[in-house]
């Protein structure tokens, strides 16, 4: 019996041009180009590896579970902050080079990998953690109308993707940025939660919620689909109204 | 075996109260506001009537003879400015680096608004067309002492 043929993978040449700063050699980051054959079925973090496995290992970015969870693996490619790892190259124009640079408003440390303790700083400051002052026996119950109040933003994996695609984040740095907004969200809105009110003081800042512009970058931007603009939105009105 | 467990969140160090969220606010009621004056403005001073050709000094005194029109463009004045200014400060704080230039820039900002203001009101409600005393030859045509 003859097996039944299968199609092969359909390969191309494709041009990657990476923005590598190496802080023991270089004063200035600087573009490289890497040539590489690759199949539809490859993301660009397989581009990535296939440079750093068989190209120049010196090559330095982060990644870790590959499969668009741990939030690892965001850069800039081609001029917008996506995860590398969930980014299929022929969903790109592959007839020009692909540009790939680390996220931007973050100090680089070298070639994609920046300095991400800014951003985890932003969001320890918000208190992303229930705050409950009874000692339940049992889990705390909770309605599916009330669940859902704070559905999307439970599915920030904190990449930084949306806060370094912020252009208030970018001048200075000291705007609490998306991410951090988001995490806050999710608790203010959550009916077991009672520190809603200090969040709703903390992001009641100078460098809080009413930095935002709405520019939607940060909406645009996250790998995971949260309507990021409309959480800040909704944090906006609970400062508003004093209360969730 | 003694844990030491770090405190999980040094929460970020309390800023002074802040005006912010009442300039947000201030920005969201005045800006449709603003629509609504200044094209209805723009179309009574432009559009109706004789329209662009009704336009000239009488045109102006014989609005301000009116105390509806003096109330609509003071409202105008004031709004367009607080709003133009509040507008140009978040523009300053995104982009001034250094902070002395920061502060400097702000309170040029909101001195030069204030002048403006002042003197804008000033006019609105001290404007005569017909200033008793004048030169005949520098008053308007239609002015009693012609």
């Amino acid at each position: 019996m003859s097996q039944p043929k299968i199609a092969e993978v359909a390969s191309f040449q494709v041009t990657l041009i990476v923005r590598r700063f190496d802080p023991e050699t270089d004063t200035e980051p600087k573009w490289v180009d890497y040539d590489v054959e690759m199949f539809g079925t490859d993301r660009v973090l397989d581009a990535l590896h296939k440079i750093k496995w068989e190209q120049d290992g010196s090559l330095t970015f982060r990644r870790s579970c590959a499969h668009g969870v741990c939030g690892s693996d965001a850069m800039r490619i081609n001029g917008r902050n996506r995860l590398a790892c969930k980014t299929l190259i022929k969903d790109l124009d592959i007839s020009q080079p692909i540009y790939i640079e680390p996220i931007k408003g973050l100090p680089v440390e070298k070639d994609l990998i920046v300095d991400m303790n800014p951003f985890y700083q932003a969001y320890k400051d918000v208190n992303p953690f229930l705050i409950a002052s009874d000692k339940p026996e049992k889990e705390r119950l909770q309605s599916p109308e009330d669940r859902a109040r704070y559905e999307d933003t439970t599915k920030c994996i904190l990449c930084a993707a949306c806060t370094t695609s912020c252009p208030v984040f970018w001048t200075d740095g000291q705007y609490f940025g998306p991410a951090a907004i988001v995490n806050a969200h999710r608790f203010i809105f959550d009916s077991r939660d009672e520190g809603a009110q200090v969040r709703i003081d903390i992001l009641n800042d100078k460098e809080g919620v009413w930095r935002c512009r709405t520019t939607f970058n940060c909406t645009e931007a996250c790998p995971r689909g949260i309507e990021i603009t409309k959480a800040i939105a909704e944090v906006k009105q609970a400062i508003l109204r004093g209360k969730p | 075996m003694n844990v030491v467990i770090e405190i999980p969140n040094q929460p970020r160090s309390r800023k002074a109260a802040n005006w912010e969220k009442y300039g947000w606010l201030f920005m969201r009621v005045s800006g449709p506001l603003l629509i609504v004056l200044i094209f209805t403005h723009l179309i009574v001073n432009l559009v109706l009537g004789d329209g662009i050709k009704a336009i000239d000094f009488a045109f102006v005194a014989g609005k301000w003879a009116d105390p509806f029109w003096q109330v609509w463009d003071l409202a105008m004045l004031w709004l367009a400015l607080i709003h133009g200014t509040n507008g140009m400060r978040t523009i300053v704080n995104d982009y001034a680096e250094k902070e002395k230039v920061r502060v400097g820039l702000n309170y040029t900002l909101w001195i030069v608004c204030a002048l403006l203001i002042v003197l804008g009101t000033l006019v609105i409600f001290t404007f005569d067309p017909c200033p008793a005393g004048a030169a005949l030859e520098l008053l308007p045509s239609f002015c009693p002492a012609n």
